[in-house]
């Protein structure tokens, strides 16, 4: 028996939360006297793979054939289940995200498995296997249980941490049979991203609200998000009005994200963007007014005009990162 | 074509969330119900299409799974131009229970494609889409931002990792959307909200199904230690380093 792990492979990189997922696999594993298998579909380099031996995984099953390089979630599910059969997994775990929610539930299906997503920390028990997880859009906590032979966890990212477990890591070739290959879905076209730091996986966030004024001002923002190697994002007004792409949008209906810092400037700290953040590590906000609600779900806080504030941040900024080098 | 939306119905997102029986039930007692935000979207997308000469979409049915009191939810959702609504009647115990009770209704209907939100506001499961795909057979397309129409067959945009794609699926496809696929929800105007009142609400009864987890007890998120107001960049900076091990 194993707990098999799903890698996410992003054009062959993996994500820092797969090597988080390794992590908490392994403490569940410990537990149980099991052991962590990992399933990564698509082309990935052994080299980029050997990372996950370093956070407690000890074998990676690939599926290394260029027709899977293409997400058919229909074709994924069916590779997964394959690889749950061959190490006979009881818990199987895919990151929170939106790949992860495109297959997991897909999975549950077939096998019958309590699926348990956006989950906040380890199992509390595993007879009857129960775990406490993120409900009401953050506003409250529930604790789950699934009585099912096989489960399906999604944590959280930092939900738990990346604490280092060294194991010798064995790369096994693993052939699926998918009998009929889909047909039923065809790639028409397909744009690029330009090159930068992806919200979803950022360490650290610069995000800014109606308090920036226009699209122009979130130049500065820009600048800030360049000096920290973050990326930006916004509230759901300022994408509403087209200052900012509908993609950078974070909150209840928006991205929910879960960076260490996350930087709220002329952000008034709604309930409903609030949700979106309140898995960050810390939070920080800028703003002109001190009754502000985002002081309320605040770490740190600066009261002025984010124009003044920005620049000046901007250059301390970095002259620490230049000094820290 | 016909289109579904799979609609649920959530507590209004300024609802202060409260908990009764020793904390293992949610207190509805103050609770405003509204349709779930992103059904809101997905319903405002599809009955745009139904408008849009340029689309085949010539017909909206809304499906819910949810006792009586989602009645009045249903009927803003005719009044924002959907044709039709279904009820199917129990309340929604897991993502599994819901799927099944959908697919039940849904299984062999005539369709162009089906829609559910990403996740719904309450259990946040963002599971019923691909329960619901897999338990029909169909394609599901996931982060869907947007739908284009070439001649009569859909192509839906989807984002991915790293950029954006569009796919064609033969055959009725579930699609998981998400913001993007409409900006604003629409909002019923005096004309949707006389007409709502006389378009077909049917109520079908529920099957027998098991759920695959049970949500056992709730409690408060822990309280936020308060913030530290700082006075400069400078502070903030050393704080985030010194204090917080951030940097
Ligand atoms: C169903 C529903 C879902 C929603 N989902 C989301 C969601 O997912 N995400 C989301 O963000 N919102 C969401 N909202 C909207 C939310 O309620 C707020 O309206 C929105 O978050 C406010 O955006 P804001 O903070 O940018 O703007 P405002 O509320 O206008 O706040 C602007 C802030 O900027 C400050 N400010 C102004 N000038 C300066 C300056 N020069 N320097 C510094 N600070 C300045 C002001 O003091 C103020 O606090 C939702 C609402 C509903 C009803």
């Amino acid at each position: 028996m194993s707990i098999l792990v799903y890698i996410r492979n992003v054009g062959g990189q993996l994500k820092k939360q797969s090597l988080e997922l390794s992590a908490y696999a392994k403490a569940m594993a410990d537990a149980l006297n099991l052991d962590v298998t990992g399933l990564v579909i698509g082309t990935m380099a052994d080299g980029e793979l050997k990372k996950l031996g370093n956070y407690g995984m000890s074998r990676v099953l690939k599926v290394d054939d260029e027709q899977y390089n293409q997400r058919v979630n229909r074709v994924y599910t069916r590779i997964v289940e394959q690889a749950v059969n061959k190490t006979d997994a009881k818990y199987i775990l895919f990151p929170d995200n939106a790949q992860g929610k495109a297959i997991a539930p897909r999975l549950s299906v077939r096998l019958r498995a309590g699926f348990i997503p956006q989950v906040l920390d380890l199992p509390s028990s595993f007879e009857p296997f129960t775990v406490k997880k993120r409900a009401f859009t953050g506003k409250a906590i529930a604790t789950v249980t699934a009585h099912t032979e096989r489960v399906i966890l999604t944590p959280m990212l930092n939900s738990f941490g990346l604490p280092e477990n060294a194991q010798d890591l064995e790369i096994q070739s693993f052939e699926p049979h998918i009998e009929e290959p889909d047909s039923r879905l065809e790639l028409v076209g397909k744009q690029l991203s330009e090159e930068g730091v992806q919200l979803a996986d950022a360490d650290i966030v610069v995000s800014g609200g109606r308090g920036m004024r226009s699209s122009e001002n979130f130049a500065m923002l820009e600048e800030l998000a360049a000096t920290l190697g973050a990326a930006t994002a916004c509230s759901r007004p300022v994408a509403d009005d087209g200052w900012r792409p509908a993609d950078e949008h974070v909150g209840q209906t928006g991205k929910i994200i879960a960076p260490n810092i996350y930087f709220a400037i002329g952000i008034s700290g709604a309930i409903q963007h609030v949700a979106g953040v309140s898995g960050a590590k810390c939070i920080v906000g800028i703003n002109s007014d001190p009754e502000a609600p985002i002081f309320e779900v605040a770490d740190y806080g600066l009261v002025g005009d984010a124009f003044q504030i920005v620049p000046e941040l901007n250059e301390v900024f970095r002259k620490h990162m230049h000094e820290k080098k | 074509m016909r289109v579904f939306v799979c609609m649920s119905y959530v507590p209004d997102t300024t609802t202060k969330i409260r908990f009764k029986e020793a904390n293992t039930q949610l207190d509805d007692a103050s609770i405003q119900w509204v349709i779930n935000p992103w059904d809101e979207l997905a319903l405002t997308r599809a009955v745009e299409l139904k408008y849009d000469a340029a689309s085949p979409v010539d017909e909206v049915e809304i499906v819910m799974v949810g006792g009586v009191r989602c009645e009045p939810i249903l009927r803003k959702g005719l009044a924002i131009g959907a044709d039709k609504a279904t009820r199917i009647d129990v309340e929604p115990l897991d993502a599994f229970q819901t799927a099944t009770q959908l697919a039940t209704y849904l299984q062999g209907k005539d369709c162009g494609f089906i829609v559910c939100g990403i996740e719904s506001g309450d259990y946040n499961e963002a599971a019923v889409g691909g329960m619901l795909a897999e338990l029909l057979d169909y394609a599901s397309v996931s982060s869907v931002s947007s739908v284009q129409f070439d001649g009569d067959a859909p192509v839906y945009q989807r984002d991915v990792a790293n950029g954006k794609e569009q796919v064609k699926v033969d055959g009725p496809a579930v699609l998981i959307v998400q913001k993007g696929f409409a900006r604003v929800p629409k909002i019923p105007n005096m004309r949707g909200i006389m007409t709502a009142r006389s378009k077909p609400l049917d109520v079908i009864p529920a099957i027998e199904v098991e759920p695959l987890v049970e949500f056992v007890e709730y409690a408060a998120p822990p309280a936020k230690g308060r913030v530290k107001m700082l006075n400069t960049p400078e502070e903030l900076v050393r704080s985030l380093s010194d204090e917080a091990k951030l940097l």
